[in-house]
């Protein structure tokens, strides 16, 4: 037919057109329409993340100095000045410890599920749980630590936070880094086993060592999420006024905490107070969250 | 040792030392046992909570889900605790967040799979990260004292415009402040998009390029190749991943907490103060004693034993449409 024709050799008469204006109105509305709907939506995600990041930035810059991040908490919402010292203090030490229990677990977790379970009933299950245990509400989790945990020991304690921040990132761990082990080339295994080297060794000196930046990377996302954890926090930490040091002794405290609980008064120093917390909080998550996307984006392009 | 183990046909040069095969044996029960960790964590909340949770099932019984009275401290009588009117909070506010995030998600995942320039999609990525990173107590500070009394306006110009009309009117009611299940809803679409967005987008982008390209060689637009060619293939995956947003909205304590009111409270109004089942706990437990902690922790086994199947439910979905997907495609 003339369908091998160049559009202007086309006779006028016979052939198909095939340019866009054959297209009905009706079907041309349509895709427009729908093309402008996607656009929308797009546009509806991108509003209120500018609208949270100026307004966390503007009301807290306000309240930002450094004494504002050095100073003890006022133990009354009415009071003005006071920092967040303690909470930020509270933040870094529950979230170092949850990581430094969860992260070392979730690994051999993922070692197991990818290179011993693989396909086995066990594994499968395991992994399906993994990611229900991923759903489960962080405000059950804190139940959990303060049933198993708090009522134990009979006090509330920073250890206490870190346990329950752990257990929400296990999950998380587990699945981020199983990927991970997923994309090391079989032929990294087969070369070391032909080697000689046992499997444990193969696995710790071959294995890991090829998945590590993205395990890496996936470890931190998870820690930047329970950075922000609250509700286990205000059930299972207590809380205190000026900073406490010790995880396992006495009450602690957290920014989500403290947001969570200025957040809800009517006094505007209180509000200041959570505004600039916010922004200390949203700048640890952030610098957690481009730390592993800049190891991601750096290192994995590397190995491959 | 374990030097005996090794099959006879092995030359003696290759076989290993014993003490490294014990190793092995180690390793490999030390990986299991950190998987099983989490069955058992799984199990261990279970069972501590339920045990926990029981002076209050016990005392209430069925009327524990099926009353609608919550009152831990009543004038005369025995404490009253009965999680409908929560259950219905959560039920609400979450339907509402879904109602807007699923449209807006399914959308932004098409723009990414389908529609955005090259050189937008990295942005596009980046905010929806973004939206995920953001601490959920930093939306529910953002939304009590930003959202919350701006869009008390807004829902009274609604309930003039809507209220009279009857039947749907009801859901428009008076607006007593700005803090309402409407809010709540709102808040947690901001939250669940991300998490909706990004599985809905694995699961277009698993459409057979075949499939797309017949669908437009055979005359389609792009809207109708969608809908023929793309929709099709991955309903089952979307669904799926509209359950995991449900259940992470079902579950989202901190910032419901703040915004919603705090209202023990069943109506049809939207506009009106409820409460859910996760912000009632963590409302109330710093007060609480006795069977009054007992039954905010039964509150817990509820919300667990609900999201847990949400979530298994979504898992065995996603799982099986992949499962499929991955099958079209070899």
């Amino acid at each position: 037919m003339t369908l091998t024709a160049p559009p202007a050799a086309r006779p006028a008469a016979g052939g198909p057109d095939l340019t866009r204006a054959a297209l009905s109105g009706r079907r041309r509305f349509t895709n427009h329409l729908a093309t402008a709907v996607i656009w929308f939506a797009v546009l509806l995600a991108v509003i209120p993340l500018a609208l949270v990041t100026y307004t966390v930035i503007a009301k807290g810059g306000g309240v930002m100095s450094l004494s504002f991040l050095n100073e003890d908490i006022p133990n009354s919402y009415r009071r003005e000045g006071g920092g967040m010292g303690p909470a930020i203090v509270g933040t870094l030490l529950i979230t170092g410890m949850a990581a430094l229990m969860a992260i070392p677990l979730g690994v051999f977790g993922a070692i197991y599920l990818n290179e011993y379970g693989k396909q086995r009933p066990l594994a499968r299950i395991i992994r399906l749980m993994a990611d229900v245990m991923t759903g489960v509400p962080s405000i059950v989790m804190g139940l959990f630590i303060y049933i198993s945990w708090v009522l134990l020991v009979g006090e509330f304690t920073g250890f206490a936070g870190a346990l329950a921040l752990a257990c929400l990132m296990l999950p998380v761990v587990i699945r981020s880094s199983e990927e991970m082990l997923r994309l090391v080339p079989d032929e990294l295994r087969q070369a070391s086993m032909a080697l000689g080297a046992r499997k444990w060794k193969t696995t710790l000196t071959v294995v890991l060592p090829a998945a590590i930046s993205g395990i890496t990377s996936g470890s931190l996302l998870a820690v930047a999420r329970a950075a922000g954890e609250t509700a286990p926090i205000i059930i299972v930490t207590g809380i205190v006024f000026s900073p406490n040091w010790n995880l396992f002794d006495g009450s602690n405290t957290a920014l989500p905490a403290q947001i969570f609980r200025n957040a809800s008064t009517s006094f505007p120093a209180a509000q200041d107070r959570a505004w600039g917390a916010a922004l200390t909080l949203i700048v640890i998550v952030l610098g957690f969250t481009i730390i592993a996307r800049f190891i991601s984006s750096r290192f994995a392009i590397k190995e491959r | 040792m374990t030097l005996t183990n090794n099959p006879p046909a092995t030359k003696p040069t290759l076989t290993q030392r014993g003490s490294s095969a014990l190793g092995d044996r180690v390793f490999s029960w030390w990986t299991l046992g950190t998987g099983l960790l989490v069955l058992a964590i799984l199990g261990l909340i279970l069972i501590t909570t339920v045990r926990e949770a029981w002076p209050a099932f016990d005392a209430m019984g069925l009327r524990f889900i099926t009353e609608r009275v919550w009152d831990p401290n009543p004038a005369t009588g025995d404490a009253v605790f009965g999680a409908l009117s929560f259950a219905y909070g959560t039920a609400v506010s979450s339907l509402i967040a879904l109602l807007f995030a699923v449209p807006v998600s399914v959308g932004i995942a098409l723009f990414l799979t389908e529609l955005a320039p090259r050189r937008l999609r990295g942005p596009a990525v980046t905010v929806i990260d973004l939206l995920a990173a953001v601490p959920s107590v930093v939306f529910g500070l953002w939304g009590i004292l930003v959202v919350a009394p701006a869009l008390v306006p807004i829902y009274q110009w609604m309930h003039d415009l809507l209220g009279g009309i009857p039947l749907l009117g009801r859901l428009f009611g008076p607006v007593a402040s700005g803090r309402n299940f409407m809010t709540a809803g709102l808040i947690l679409a901001i939250m669940v998009t991300p998490i909706i967005t990004s599985i809905t987008r694995e699961v277009f982008s698993t459409v057979p390029r075949a499939d797309k390209d017949a669908a437009l060689a055979l005359g389609a637009t792009r809207w109708e190749m969608i809908r023929g060619a793309v929709f099709p293939h991955s309903f089952g995956g979307v669904v799926g991943a509209v359950m995991l947003g449900l259940g992470r909205a079902m579950g989202e304590t901190i910032a419901v907490a703040l915004v919603i009111g705090g209202a023990t409270n069943i109506t049809a109004n939207l506009f009106a103060p409820g409460n859910s089942m996760a912000a009632v706990i963590v409302q109330q437990f710093g007060e609480s004693t006795g069977t009054f902690t007992a039954a905010l922790i039964g509150l817990g086994v509820v919300l667990f034993a609900m999201t847990v199947l949400v979530n298994l439910l979504a898992q065995v979905v996603v799982r099986r449409a992949e499962a499929r997907m991955k099958g079209s495609v070899a």
